[in-house]
C-alpha cells in the first residue's frame, strides 16, 4: 500500500484499511480512536497519521535524543523550537540548524534539494534572524553509478536555483560517493542566520481570542503526504510514483516573505511566527498550540487556494512552499496585512487562539476535525524500539602483508587527488552564489567556512562533517571522528567550536541493527559533546533511508559553528608564500584501516576506524586557535581524508601554486605515512619569523609540533629518510584534482 | 555625492550595494522602491544584481516595466550616471538603455567566480579612475550573463568604444569576451561583474573601488 493507494480528492469513511493505508500500525490506530473516543473524520485520520509519523513525531528517536547534552552558557534556544541559537557575544545571537530533504531529492533532484534548502530558511528566519549562510552535506551513489550524474547535477542545480534567487550566499558543504547511497542519496541543508538576542522569535501561541494569520504563498496540492508516507517509509520500486509529493520552490516568495517576515517582526505586533513545513498548516498550528497550551480553531474556508477545488484533507496536509502562520495580536492585524501586502503577499486571517487545548477546523459549517493537541504532540507515540549488535562483522580485518604497497607513490598520489571522495568541489560550489550578503571571509573549499559579524567585528566559523565508513565500522568511535573533523575544520580557520546541529541520517528503525547503530552513534555524540563543550541546539533525525531492504551507511552529519574573536585573523588551507616552514602538529598516529587509500587503490575497509583522542584532539583545536587568532599564522589544514600527503598537496594547489619539500616521520612503510589517517593531526605553514611563538604555543598546550620542511619551488616533494617518496609538479596534482568531478558530473 | 539603489522585488545585492558605497567608499547612499517615482535627489544611480520578480519570464523583462524605470530612463537621458551590475545590466538591455541582450551561460551552468577585466574604454562614467588597458579582478554569478548582439549592433558599439569591459578569460561564452558595456555617452554603463563585492579587503579584493569612484572625477571632468 502506499500514498497511491489514497484518493485524497473524496471523502472516505474510515477504517481500520484506510488508517494502514495512512502508515499507521493497527495498534496506533486504535488509540487515535480511543484519543477521540469515535472514529475519526477523514481529515482527523490524515492529520494523525502525518502528526504520528516518524518524520513529525520522532517516535522511534525521542527517548535517545534525550541524552544529548543541550545546555551550556552560550546556548540561548536548544531543541524543540524551530532552530537553535547561540551567544554570540555583542548582544547578538546565531540561530541555525541543519535538516534532511533525502527522499525527495532522490525522486525529483532539482525540487527536492532546492525545497529543502527553503524549508531550512524558513526554519532559521521565522526566529526573527536574517539567513547570512547556507551549506549542505551531500552523500551520493558511487561515481560510476548511471544514476549519480542525473542525481548530481539536479541536486546541484536545485541547491544554487533556490540559494542563488533567494539571495543567502552558500559558504560551504560536502559531498561523498559510496555506492551505500546508490538507492537513497542525502541532502542536508543548513542554514544560519544573525539576530538580535532580544529580538529572537519563538513558536509558541498564546492569548486567547488571538488571531491567526496565514501569509505567504497560495494552497496547492503539493506534498501531501510528503513527511508522511514519502520520508517516513523505506523506497520501493513503485516510489517514483510518488513524485507528486514533492513540493514545488518558489524563491523568489520565499525572498519577499523573508524581508516581509523581518520586518513585521521588528514591529509589536506578533506573538508567535512558525513556518508550515512538513505536514503544512496542520503541523504548524499544532506545535504552537502545543508549546503554548492552548487550542487553535482553523476556518478553512478563509485558506487562499491555488485553486478552488483543493479539498479540507488537502488544506490540512498540503506542503506547498513558502507559506507561515502567525499569531498577531488582536488589533494590530491590518498593522501587518499592510506590510505582507507592500509585499506583494496574502494575509489573511484564517482562525483564533482557543482555551480548550483542541485543534479545530471547520469547512462550510461543518466541523471537520477536533482532536485534543495533546494526542497529537506529547501523547504520541513513542517507541523504545528493540536494539541489537549485528552479529556479522561490519568490515574485514586489514593484513598489511596483503596489501602491495603501490611502486609509485606520486602516481598513488595524483591518482587520489582524481578519486570521487578526494577531488576538487569547485565544479559544485562554483554554481552557488557565495558572495551575496557581503560577509563571506572564507569562501567554500576550505576547512570551514568564515563569516563575518557586522555587529560584532567577530566571525562565525562553520563546518559539516561524517565520515560515514568510520561510523559504519564503529558507530561510537566514527561519530566522534565527525566531532573531532568539526572541531579541527573550525580550528584551523581561528575559531572556537561552540554547538552542534546535527543531522541523523539513518536506515529503518524498525531493524534491531539499526536501532543499535542509532543509539551508538547518540552515545558517542554525546560524550564528545560534552567533552568539547558543544551542545547540541537543534537537529533533525531522518529514518528510513532504505532502498530495497539495504540501510545506507549510518550518517550522523554534524553541522558545527564556531566563533571567531576578530574577523580579520582568520587562515585558509593555501600556502601563499615560498620559504615558509612546513610543521605537522597534533598526536594523531596514522593508520591504514578504514581510509580513503585503502579504499580507492585496494578495494577494502579494513574492520575499524583509527583510534580516537578526544583530549588531543581538544589541545590541538586550542592551539590552532590561539596561533591564527594572534597572528602567527595565516595557512592550516587539517589532516583528514588521504593522510598527510593530500593534506600537503591541497595546500600547495588550493594556492598560487607555490610547492613544497618536506621529509616526513617514517616508521614504517611510505604508503602508511603519506595516506594514513588519523584525528588530532593539523599542518601549518609560517614565516620563520613566527617560529618562535607557535613553538612556545605548543609546549604550552603540551601540543606535538615536528618541523617537516618548507614552501617553495613549483613541486610536492616528500622525502623519508631513506629516498624520495613522492616528487610530482604542482600542476600535475591540480589537474588531476581539478578535472575529475566534471567528468563524474557529466558521466565519463 | 548621493546614490540611489533601486530595490525590485527579488533584488538581492541591494542592501551590499548600499553597503559598499556608505561603509566602505564614503558615499551616502539610499535605496528606491520600485513604486518610487521620483530619483531626483539622487547624483548616481545602481540597478542592483539579484532576480528581479523572480527572473521566471527573461531575466529583466518584467523590471522595465516598473514604475521607478521610467524615472531611471528619464535620469539617464539627461545624462546622469547610471550603473547596472548583473541583474541591473539585463534590466537595462531589457528597457533598450543598453543596446543587446543577456542570455544563458554557454556551459548552461550558473558560475560564480572571481574573473579578470581589462579595461577598454576609461571615458565613461564608471572608468574614468582607470587607465585604459588596466585589469581588474571582479567576481562573477550569473547564470545569464552570456552577452550577445547582432553584428550590426556590435560593429556599432565596437567602434564607438562602448565595449568597456571584456574578460581575459571568458566565463560565459559572451560575444567578443564582452563583460560590460556603456551608452553612446557613456553616462550609462552595464557590467555581469559585481563590482560591489570587490570592495572589501576582508571579504576579497578590492579592484571594484574604482568603478564607483570613477563618477567623481569624470562629473568634474564634464
Amino acid at each position: 500500500m502506499g500514498a497511491a493507494a489514497i484518493n485524497y480528492r473524496v471523502t472516505t469513511d474510515v477504517t481500520l484499511q484506510l488508517g494502514l493505508d495512512h502508515g499507521l500500525t493497527q495498534e496506533e490506530y486504535e488509540r487515535v480512536v480511543d484519543h477521540l473516543g469515535r472514529t475519526p473524520t477523514f481529515e482527523e485520520l490524515g492529520v494523525f497519521s502525518v502528526m504520528w509519523s516518524e518524520h513529525c513525531s520522532y517516535k522511534s528517536s525521542r527517548l535517545h535524543l534525550k541524552r544529548f547534552p543541550t545546555e551550556g552558557p552560550r546556548v540561548l534556544q536548544g531543541p524543540g523550537e524551530n532552530a537553535g541559537g547561540i551567544d554570540i557575544g555583542g548582544g547578538m545571537a546565531a540561530i541555525f540548524k541543519i535538516e534532511s530533504h533525502n527522499h525527495p531529492s532522490y525522486i525529483e533532484p532539482y525540487q527536492g534539494a532546492a525545497t529543502g534548502v527553503g524549508g531550512i530558511l524558513r526554519d532559521v528566519f521565522t526566529m526573527g534572524a536574517r539567513p547570512v549562510a547556507n551549506m549542505n552535506s551531500l552523500r551520493f551513489g558511487s561515481a560510476d553509478h548511471e544514476k549519480t550524474p542525473f542525481l548530481l547535477d539536479g541536486v546541484v542545480a536545485g541547491i544554487g536555483g533556490y540559494g542563488n534567487s533567494v539571495g543567502v550566499a552558500t559558504v560551504g558543504g560536502e559531498a561523498y560517493f559510496d555506492s551505500g547511497y546508490d538507492g537513497n542519496i542525502l541532502v542536508n541543508a543548513f542554514t544560519l542566520g544573525i539576530v538580535a538576542q532580544d529580538k529572537i522569535f519563538r513558536a509558541s501561541a498564546a492569548g486567547i481570542g488571538n488571531p491567526i494569520l496565514y501569509v505567504g504563498s497560495k494552497t496547492g496540492r503539493d506534498g501531501i503526504h510528503g513527511a508522511s508516507l514519502l520520508a517516513s517509509t523505506e523506497f520501493k520500486e513503485e516510489s517514483e510514483q510518488m513524485k507528486p509529493t514533492v513540493q514545488v520552490g518558489d524563491p523568489f516568495t520565499e525572498n519577499l516573505l523573508i524581508e516581509a517576515c523581518l520586518e513585521a517582526m521588528a514591529g509589536d505586533d506578533i506573538v508567535a511566527i512558525q513556518d508550515m513545513g512538513a505536514a503544512g498548516l496542520t503541523s504548524s498550528s499544532v506545535e504552537m498550540a502545543s508549546r503554548g497550551g492552548v487550542g487553535i480553531c482553523l476556518d478553512l474556508d478563509k485558506i487562499p487556494l491555488r485553486d478552488e477545488s483543493v479539498t479540507p484533507y488537502e488544506m490540512l496536509l498540503s506542503e506547498s512552499q513558502e507559506r507561515m502562520v502567525v499569531v498577531a495580536k488582536q488589533g494590530r492585524e491590518d498593522n501587518l496585512r499592510e506590510i505582507f501586502e507592500r509585499w506583494g503577499l496574502d494575509c489573511v486571517a484564517v482562525g483564533a487562539v482557543t482555551d480548550d487545548g483542541r485543534f479545530r477546523a471547520t469547512y462550510r459549517g461543518e466541523e471537520v476535525a477536533s482532536i485534543p493537541v495533546d494526542a497529537l504532540t506529547d501523547a504520541a507515540p513513542a517507541y523504545q524500539r528493540p536494539i541489537a549488535e549485528p552479529t556479522e562483522p561490519a568490515g574485514e580485518p586489514l593484513d598489511l602483508e596483503n596489501i602491495t604497497e603501490p611502486a609509485d607513490l606520486g602516481a598513488t598520489l595524483v591518482l587520489l587527488l582524481g578519486s570521487p571522495n578526494l577531488c576538487s568541489r569547485a565544479w559544485i560550489h562554483q554554481q552557488y552564489d557565495c558572495y551575496v550578503g557581503a560577509n563571506t571571509v572564507v569562501r567554500p573549499g576550505g576547512d570551514a567556512a568564515v563569516v563575518r559579524v557586522r555587529e560584532t567585528g567577530g566571525a562565525l566559523a562553520m563546518t559539516t562533517d561524517c565520515n560515514s565508513r568510520y561510523v559504519q565500522l564503529d558507530p561510537y568511535v566514527g561519530a566522534q571522528h565527525a566531532m573531532a573533523e568539526a572541531v579541527r575544520n573550525i580550528a584551523v580557520t581561528g575559531g572556537r567550536a561552540a554547538a552542534v546541529s546535527d543531522c541523523l541520517n539513518f536506515g529503518s528503525p524498525e531493524k534491531p541493527e539499526v536501532m543499535w547503530q542509532f543509539s551508538r552513534v547518540v552515545d558517542g555524540l554525546s560524550e564528545a559533546c560534552d567533552f568539547f563543550g558543544t551542545p547540541v541546539v537543534s537537529g533533525n533525525v531522518s529514518f528510513y533511508n532504505d532502498t530495497l531492504g539495504a540501510s545506507i551507511p549510518p550518517t550522523p552529519v554534524i553541522a558545527m559553528v564556531g566563533l571567531v574573536k576578530d574577523a580579520r585573523a582568520t587562515a585558509t588551507a593555501a600556502i601563499e608564500k615560498p620559504d615558509q616552514a612546513i610543521l605537522l602538529v597534533g598526536a594523531g598516529v596514522p593508520e591504514l584501516t578504514a581510509s580513503e587509500y585503502l579504499s580507492v587503490v585496494h578495494g577494502q575497509t579494513g574492520d575499524r576506524p583509527p583510534a580516537i583522542d578526544l583530549a588531543a584532539e581538544g589541545a590541538l583545536a586550542e592551539f590552532c586557535a590561539r596561533v591564527i587568532e594572534r597572528g602567527h599564522v595565516k595557512t592550516a589544514h587539517d589532516v583528514s581524508d588521504g593522510g598527510i600527503a593530500v593534506a600537503l598537496a591541497e595546500m600547495c594547489i588550493t594556492g598560487p601554486g607555490i610547492g613544497c619539500e618536506v621529509g616526513i616521520p617514517t616508521s614504517a612503510r611510505g604508503d602508511l605515512c603519506l595516506f594514513g589517517e588519523s584525528g588530532a593531526r593539523v599542518l601549518i605553514s609560517v614565516d620563520a619569523a613566527e617560529l618562535d611563538a607557535v613553538e612556545s604555543e605548543a609546549r604550552t598546550l603540551g601540543v606535538p609540533l615536528m618541523r617537516l620542511g618548507s614552501s617553495g619551488g613549483d613541486r610536492v616533494r616528500i622525502d623519508a629518510a631513506d629516498g624520495t617518496l613522492v616528487d610530482v609538479s604542482v600542476g600535475e596534482l591540480h589537474e588531476a584534482w581539478n578535472t575529475a568531478l566534471p567528468r563524474i558530473a557529466t558521466g565519463q | 555625492m548621493k546614490w540611489g539603489v533601486l530595490h525590485f522585488p527579488g533584488s538581492n545585492d541591494e542592501r551590499d550595494t548600499v553597503y559598499a558605497l556608505e561603509s566602505i567608499l564614503g558615499y551616502d547612499a539610499r535605496l528606491l522602491w520600485h513604486g518610487d517615482r521620483n530619483v531626483s535627489d539622487c547624483d548616481a544611480i545602481v540597478l542592483p544584481g539579484g532576480f528581479s520578480y523572480g527572473d521566471y519570464l527573461r531575466c529583466g523583462a518584467l523590471a522595465r516595466f516598473s514604475r521607478v524605470m521610467e524615472a531611471v530612463a528619464a535620469f539617464a537621458e539627461s545624462g546622469g550616471p547610471v550603473l547596472g551590475i548583473c541583474n541591473g545590466f539585463q534590466v537595462l538591455c531589457e528597457a533598450g538603455i543598453l543596446p543587446g541582450a543577456l542570455v544563458q551561460n554557454r556551459g548552461l551552468k550558473f558560475r560564480c567566480i572571481p574573473t579578470e577585466l581589462t579595461i577598454e574604454n576609461n571615458t565613461t562614467a564608471f572608468t574614468r579612475s582607470f587607465a585604459s588597458g588596466d585589469r581588474a579582478v571582479i567576481p562573477v554569478k550569473h547564470g545569464e550573463g552570456c552577452y550577445v548582439a547582432d553584428q550590426r549592433t556590435l560593429a556599432e558599439i565596437q567602434d564607438n568604444g562602448q565595449v568597456v569591459f571584456r574578460y581575459t578569460n571568458n566565463p560565459n561564452g559572451s560575444i567578443d569576451d564582452i563583460a560590460g558595456i556603456s551608452n553612446r555617452h557613456g553616462n550609462v554603463v552595464g557590467l555581469m561583474p559585481h563590482p560591489e563585492h570587490a570592495v572589501d579587503p576582508l571579504t576579497g579584493v578590492t579592484d571594484g573601488q574604482a568603478l564607483f569612484q570613477s563618477v567623481g572625477a569624470w562629473k568634474e571632468a564634464a
